[in-house]
C-alpha cells in the first residue's frame, strides 16, 4: 500500500478524501473512515460488493448525500485545494464535480436535446450548441433519437447520462455503475467512450463498478471497499495480479479446477448467503 | 330557443375560461414543481387585485404603471411566502401542508377584508367603452384585453418551459428532484420561482376580473373554480389546465342558459362546475391529461 501511495503521488491529486465517516439519519453509520486519492486526468475505480458504501462515497463527494439525510461527520473532502464536504450539491457542480447517478436518472419526459441542455444548466456561455454537437460525436446514435428520452433503450439512456455530464464541462465526473443493466457488448462500448472522453477532454473520472473486469481494464488505479472501509488499493497491474482480487472480483483465479466458494479464503469477506 | 343569447354565453364562457385556464396553470405550476396543493390560489387573485386597485386609486397611477408595480409586489410576496411559510414544511406530511395553505387562504381573506373593507369597490375606468361590439356580440373590453393577455401568457409559459434554462430546470425538478440537484439545479430557487410566477400571473387574472366585477372577496371564489378545471385537465398537466379552464368556463355559462330557459333551479352557474368535478373524480380521477409514467429499464 505504501508503495502504491508513493507512485500515485507523482501526479497531483485533484480530489482527496481523507478518512471520512458518513452517517445517515444521524444514526446509521455507513462509511467508517474512507480515504482515497484521485490524480488529475486519471481514471480511478472503486470496487466492492453491494452495500459496501461505494455509492455513499460518491454522494459524499458530490454533496448529494444531503438530499438523503446523510452527513459527513468526520474527515474531509478536498477538491482542488478546497474543502467541499457537506456543501450543497449545486455548489459542488459549479466547482466542477458532476455525478452521473446510479440508474442514469435522465429526465424521461424531455427530449435528448433538452436533457443535454439541462446538463449545461450551470453554464452561461454561448457554446452549449457546439457542445451538444460534440456529445453527438461521441454518441452518434443519440442524434437520431428525436422522441422522449424515457423511450430510449438502457444503453442509450446511459450514453445520454454521460453526455449530460460532459455538457457541464466538469473537471471531474463521478460515475455510479455505468454498466448497470447493459449487455456485455454495450458495456464495452460505453467504457471505451468513457475512456475516450477522459483522454480527449482531460476529465478526471472516478468510477464505481460491479463489473470489476471492465473497470480495471480502463482504470489506472483502483480501490476496493468492503463494509464501509477501503480494504485494498493499488495500480491496475497490482490489482489485476492480486490473488484475492482474482478470486473475489475477477472470477478467474487461474488453475484448471473449477472454482467453488467452498475453497475460497474467507477472511476479508462478509458472510455469503450461498 | 334563444340562439343569440346562447352564443353570447358561450363566447363569455370561452373568455372567462381562458382566465380559469391561466389561474389553473399557476396552480399546476406549484403542484408540479413543489407537490403542494395550493388552496390559497384564489387569494392570490384577491391580493393582486386589491394591490393594483390601491395603486390606481390611492396614487392615481394609470394601469400601465400600476400593473408592473403589482407584479413586482406579487413576485416578492410569492418568494417570501415560499421561504417563510412553505419551506419549513418540506418533508412534512401532505395533510399538514394542505392545512397550511387552507389556513393561508383564510388569513389572506380576513386580512384583505380588514385592510380594504368588505364591500366591492370598482376599479377606476380604464377603457373608454366598458363593452365593445364584436360581430354582433357584446364583449367587455376588460375581457377582450384579458383574452389577449391570457393567450400571451400561455405562449409565454410554452416558451419558458420548452426553451429557457430555468424552465427546463423546473421541469426536471418536477420529474426527479434528486436528479435535478445532481445537475446543479437549486431546488430552493426553483420552488421560490414557482411561487413567484404563480402569484404574479394570478394577480393579473385578479385585476382583469376586478375590472369587470369590482374588487371584493368574491374574487377568491373565482380562484376556487380553478379546482374543477384542474381536476378535469389532470392535476399535473399544464395543457390540461388550459383545456379544463375552457371547458369549465363554457360549462357554467351553458348551465346558466339551460337554467334560465327551462330548469329555473337558480344559481346553476355557480354549482355546475362542482357537479362536473364530482363526476370527473368518479370516472376519471387522473383527469384528461394526468400523468402517464414512461418507464423503461
Amino acid at each position: 500500500m505504501a508503495a502504491a501511495a508513493e507512485r500515485i503521488e507523482t501526479k497531483p491529486s485533484i480530489l482527496s478524501v481523507n478518512n471520512i465517516e458518513v452517517v445517515y439519519d444521524e444514526v446509521i453509520l455507513v462509511l467508517r473512515g474512507v480515504s482515497l486519492e484521485v490524480p488529475e486526468g486519471e481514471i480511478v475505480t472503486l470496487l466492492g460488493p453491494n452495500g459496501a458504501g461505494k455509492s455513499t462515497t460518491l454522494k459524499a463527494i458530490s454533496g448529494l448525500l444531503k438530499t438523503e439525510r446523510g452527513e459527513v461527520t468526520r474527515g474531509s473532502v478536498n477538491f482542488m485545494g478546497e474543502e467541499i464536504s457537506n456543501r450543497d450539491p449545486e455548489a459542488i457542480v459549479r466547482r466542477g464535480i458532476f455525478q452521473v447517478m446510479e440508474g442514469r436518472r435522465i429526465i424521461g419526459d424531455m427530449t435528448v436535446i433538452e436533457n443535454l441542455r439541462l446538463g449545461a444548466f450551470t453554464r452561461r456561455d454561448g457554446q452549449v450548441r457546439d457542445d451538444i454537437e460534440r456529445v453527438f460525436s461521441y454518441f452518434p446514435r443519440l442524434k437520431e433519437r428525436t422522441g422522449l428520452a424515457g423511450y430510449l433503450s438502457g444503453g442509450e439512456q446511459q450514453m445520454l447520462a454521460i453526455g449530460r455530464a460532459v455538457m457541464a464541462r466538469p473537471k471531474m465526473i463521478l460515475l455510479d455503475e455505468p454498466s448497470m443493466g447493459l449487455s456485455p457488448l454495450l458495456v464495452k462500448e460505453v467504457f471505451n467512450i468513457i475512456h475516450k472522453i477522459n483522454r480527449e477532454q482531460g476529465i478526471t473520472m472516478l468510477i464505481v463498478e460491479q463489473n470489476a473486469n471492465m473497470a480495471l481494464h480502463h482504470a489506472g488505479y483502483g480501490y476496493i471497499m468492503e463494509s464501509g472501509k477501503i480494504v485494498l488499493d493499488g495500480t491496475q497491474t497490482e490489482l489485476l495480479n492480486n490473488q484475492d482480487v482474482k478470486d473475489f472480483y475477477l472470477g478467474h483465479g487461474g488453475g484448471e479446477e473449477r472454482k467453488s466458494f467452498k475453497n475460497l479464503k474467507s477472511y476479508k469477506r462478509r458472510k455469503r448467503w450461498l | 330557443m334563444n340562439l343569440d343569447f346562447l352564443l353570447q354565453l358561450v363566447v363569455n364562457g370561452l373568455i372567462v375560461g381562458t382566465l380559469y385556464g391561466v389561474v389553473a396553470m399557476c396552480f399546476v405550476l406549484i403542484y408540479k414543481s413543489t407537490q403542494i396543493v395550493n388552496f390559497a390560489q384564489g387569494e392570490f387573485l384577491l391580493i393582486g387585485a386589491w394591490v393594483c386597485w390601491w395603486f390606481m386609486t390611492e396614487y392615481r397611477l394609470p394601469l400601465w404603471a400600476g400593473l408592473p408595480l403589482t407584479f413586482a409586489f406579487m413576485a416578492i410576496f410569492g418568494v417570501l411566502l415560499q421561504i417563510v411559510v412553505l419551506r419549513p414544511m418540506i418533508g412534512q406530511p401532505i395533510i399538514s401542508v394542505i392545512m397550511v395553505t387552507i389556513g393561508l387562504s383564510m388569513v389572506f381573506q380576513a386580512l384583505m377584508g380588514w385592510i380594504f373593507g368588505v364591500f366591492a369597490k370598482p376599479f377606476p375606468p380604464v377603457f373608454e367603452h366598458a363593452a365593445v361590439n364584436v360581430l354582433g356580440l357584446q364583449v367587455q373590453s376588460a375581457y377582450l384585453m384579458s383574452l389577449l393577455i391570457s393567450v400571451v401568457i400561455m405562449a409565454g409559459f410554452y416558451w419558458f418551459f420548452k426553451h429557457s434554462r430555468i424552465g427546463l430546470a423546473m421541469r426536471a425538478t418536477a420529474y426527479d428532484q434528486q436528479a435535478a440537484q445532481s445537475l446543479g439545479v437549486s431546488v430552493k430557487q426553483v420552488f421560490a420561482m414557482a411561487w413567484a410566477i404563480s402569484a404574479v400571473v394570478s394577480a393579473l387574472a385578479g385585476v382583469v376580473v376586478g375590472m369587470v366585477n369590482g374588487v371584493s372577496s368574491a374574487l377568491s371564489f373565482f380562484g376556487i373554480k380553478v379546482f374543477p378545471a384542474v381536476i378535469l385537465g389532470g392535476l399535473d398537466s399544464i395543457v390540461g389546465a388550459i383545456v379544463g379552464g375552457l371547458v369549465i368556463g363554457v360549462l357554467e355559462n351553458v348551465a346558466e342558459y339551460f337554467d334560465s330557459q327551462w330548469l329555473h333551479i337558480g344559481n346553476l352557474y355557480t354549482v355546475a362546475p362542482f357537479y362536473a368535478l364530482v363526476i370527473i373524480l368518479m370516472i376519471k380521477p387522473y383527469g384528461l391529461f394526468g400523468t402517464r409514467n414512461i418507464e423503461r429499464i
